[in-house]
């Protein structure tokens, strides 16, 4: 780009992440719909089981030093009077893998990086610990490694390290750590699709939190896949991946559209898109 | 230069023999006061205690520290500041004041300068502190490897540790190529290994007049230089916060806020050590009643522009009318935080006024107690900066308001305090802490200002 361009358009040029069709073939995408989220914690669980979360015990979860990548909060509106009757508000919340990641550019070693299937990769082994991406994170879904957990906090004790899954590794103390949309099922499923020369197909891979869901409120898959449930949900919603403001910000004449992102005025751009919860304000 | 002035209004002595200059600052070099001992011993207690807090933190993890998921810097990013900011007055008053030609820095810039030096080595120590895995710190450096990887030279962490490295090496050199003439008067008085040792550090100075032009403009260059790298190293600090998306940090007149808090806790940081090596040292002919009077009035100013800068970040703040960044703030006012905040505006933009009496400006215990004070409020300043954000960003589920550090925190950070004094006693016990040369040369141009005087 000559300097002139870059003068000329100088908006464009500090807009362009992420460049609308980055990922022609592959970009992992979440949508999760909270009128069907029952706030029963199984994806909570199931992430526990498939990533080697170590349970940290009271005093550390009281002291905010859990480890869980995936958690259910849970809201309530003070205001509205019908709150007790209609319960809590509850948002699963994990790293929501932006396409213009916070925590990306401002890691000093390079430990936390995009890839080229849209998932923002964390390389344990690169970090350093300056804990400087979940400073920047404003969904504050990054979590670091505070003790040595199989060692000193015995998170697994005997004979629980045999259900460790094998295809991850525990992490070790002083390293960051987050939500990979399940990256070894995802690498798995890549594998599988090229050594049979044929392309992933929708469903064939999730994440372990969809597959434990029991209301199917999370749905995994390729977006850039057209036809995969994932891209049909977000198509349906009119939210798009490169877009700041979504139809839904802009016209508020589609009561239909519930779709949302979260901080989406930030522009991290992020990868899971949320539906509204349905209330029934005549109640 | 009116030749009736009262001889305790002057900066220095006029009558200062040569001969007094060397015997008095070298007997620094070998019979300091026993407070000196003292306060040694104290410094280095102090510091045993922050590196035993270390190694236990090293050892166990960083939970120790008490930080959790949103407060995850917690003290030491805001000591490191501090630190940072304590460095910047040494180069004001050895390098600023020096191109501007105000020779009364000359008899207190050689400690000043010892003062950057040696709180950019603690401000270093806390970047490697808070680290998950300090034994991997060697990442963050471009080194070439075989795997081609380097650091991320879009973070402002990286540009903080360059541009810290540069500010140390810089300023270890000034200090250093500052003191080769008084190496050189260290190297003719002193006897056994002294003479070896300051012998090596003199590099063969014979005070020719040859030498004398080369180190005038080597000096004057490597103060050039220093200048704009000064003001870089805060900004940069400063870019840590404002480059990032958090609510009161992203902030775009935190660079020049952060120039002004560094001055500003420097020069307080200079009248607390003047008062200090005045006493330890007897050097009352040289570090004069009108020289602290001359360090407090530039304190004041300084304070003054920092508070002039603490209320435009307020009004940008709310100018700017971002809901969470509001809020963020009036959480500082009057959420769990507010005593530290309050005490913070008070220290730093009310006490100074106290500066204005000449009473209080000529008094050392007062000065001492309000030169302490107002530190306290600058480093109070960083800690309200780092901390209440973490505990109330945008993301209302992780707000977290009952956040205090661990005592191993603390225990670090007062360890910090103990290794900066330690290194800086013993600085000023090897090195002549008052530069000899440049008493001299002051002594000399005020006699002949006021001979010129005189004689019109």
């Amino acid at each position: 780009m000559s300097l002139d361009a870059t003068l000329n358009d100088w908006t464009k040029l500090r807009q362009t992440h992420p460049l609308p069709g980055s990922h022609p073939d592959l970009k992992w995408a979440m949508a999760i719909d909270l009128d069907a989220c029952t706030g029963c914690n199984a994806c909570v669980v199931a992430c526990y089981a498939e990533n080697n979360l170590p349970v940290v015990g009271k005093e550390k979860f009281a002291a905010g030093q859990a480890m869980h990548w995936m958690r259910i909060e849970r809201y309530w509106n003070e205001a509205d009077e019908n709150a007790p009757e209609q319960g809590a508000q509850f948002l699963p919340m994990m790293c929501q893998q932006c396409e213009a990641a916070p925590c990306e550019t401002v890691c000093p070693v390079g430990a936390t990086n995009h890839t080229n299937d849209g998932l923002n990769s964390q390389v344990y082994n690169r970090c350093i610990g300056s804990r400087y991406c979940s400073a920047n994170c404003p969904y504050k879904v990054r979590y670091f490694n505070w003790y040595n957990y199989p060692e000193q906090v015995k998170a697994w004790p005997e004979p629980l390290p045999m259900q460790l899954n094998p295809d991850l590794t525990v992490r070790t103390k002083g390293v960051m750590e987050k939500c990979t949309f399940c990256v070894q099922r995802l690498t798995d499923a890549k594998n599988n699709a090229r050594t049979e020369g044929r392309p992933i197909r929708d469903g064939e891979v999730t994440t372990a939190c969809a597959q434990a869901c029991p209301t199917s409120a999370i749905t995994f898959g390729n977006l850039s896949d057209a036809h995969s449930q994932v891209a049909q949900k977000w198509r349906l919603q009119r939210v798009e991946l490169d877009k700041d403001k979504q139809l839904k910000d802009i016209d508020g004449s589609h009561p239909g559209l519930r779709g949302y992102r979260i901080f989406e005025d930030l522009r991290p751009y992020p990868s899971v898109m949320y539906l509204e919860r349905v209330r029934d304000t005549q109640a | 230069m009116n030749s009736v002035t009262q001889a305790k209004d002057k900066d220095i002595r006029e009558d200062l023999s040569w001969s007094q200059i060397n015997r008095d600052v070298l007997a620094s070099l070998e019979r300091p006061r026993a407070t000196y001992w003292v306060l040694f011993a104290l410094a280095f207690a102090v510091f045993l205690v922050g590196l035993g807090c270390e190694a236990y933190q090293y050892d166990t993890g960083l939970g120790v520290s008490g930080m959790n998921n949103p407060d995850v810097w917690g003290l030491y990013i805001a000591t490191f500041i501090f630190w940072i900011g304590m460095s910047h007055s040494g180069t004001l008053l050895s390098a600023i004041l020096h191109i501007i030609h105000a020779d009364w820095r000359k008899p207190i810039y050689r400690f000043a300068e010892a003062m950057t030096t040696f709180s950019l080595m603690t401000a270093g120590l806390f970047v490697a502190v808070h680290l998950g895995r300090l034994w991997e710190i060697y990442y963050a450096l471009p080194y070439p490897n075989e795997r081609w990887t380097w650091p991320n030279f879009q973070s402002p962490l990286l540009w903080d540790a360059m541009a810290i490295f540069t500010y140390l090496s810089s300023s270890i050199l000034f200090l250093y190529v500052g003191a080769i003439p008084d190496f050189a008067i260290c190297r003719d008085y002193a006897t056994g290994w002294r003479k070896t040792f300051y012998g090596k550090l003199a590099l063969g100075w014979m005070g020719t007049d040859r030498q004398w032009r080369n180190f005038r403009v080597s000096y004057l260059v490597i103060a050039c230089f220093l200048i704009p790298l000064a003001v870089s190293v805060h900004s940069i600090v400063a870019s840590d916060f404002a480059m990032s998306q958090q609510p009161g940090w992203h902030i775009t007149s935190f660079p020049p806020y952060f120039v002004a808090g560094a001055l500003y806790s420097g020069c307080a940081a200079i009248i607390t050590l003047f008062i200090i090596l005045r006493h330890v040292f007897r050097f009352e002919e040289y570090m004069t009643l009108p020289i602290l009077d001359k360090t407090a009035r530039l304190t004041f100013a300084i304070a003054m522009v920092w508070t002039y800068l603490n209320c435009i970040e307020y009004a940008t703040v709310w100018y700017g009318d971002s809901e969470v960044a509001k809020e963020t703030l009036m959480q500082r006012a009057t959420g769990p935080y507010s005593v530290y905040w309050w005490a913070m505006n008070f220290l730093g933009s009310v006490l100074p006024f106290t500066l204005i009496f000449k009473k209080v400006r000529a008094n050392l215990s007062a000065m001492m107690v309000i030169s302490l004070l107002l530190n306290l409020g600058m480093w109070l300043e960083r800690w309200m900066i780092v901390t209440p954000t973490f505990s109330h960003g945008y993301y209302p589920w992780t707000w977290n308001h009952s956040f205090f550090p661990s005592l191993v925190q603390w225990g670090i950070v007062f360890g910090s305090f103990g290794w900066f004094g330690m290194l800086f006693m013993l600085f000023c016990k090897l090195v002549p802490s008052v530069s000899m040369y440049e008493v001299k040369e002051m002594v000399f141009h005020r006699k002949l200002a006021r001979l010129h005087a005189s004689q019109a």
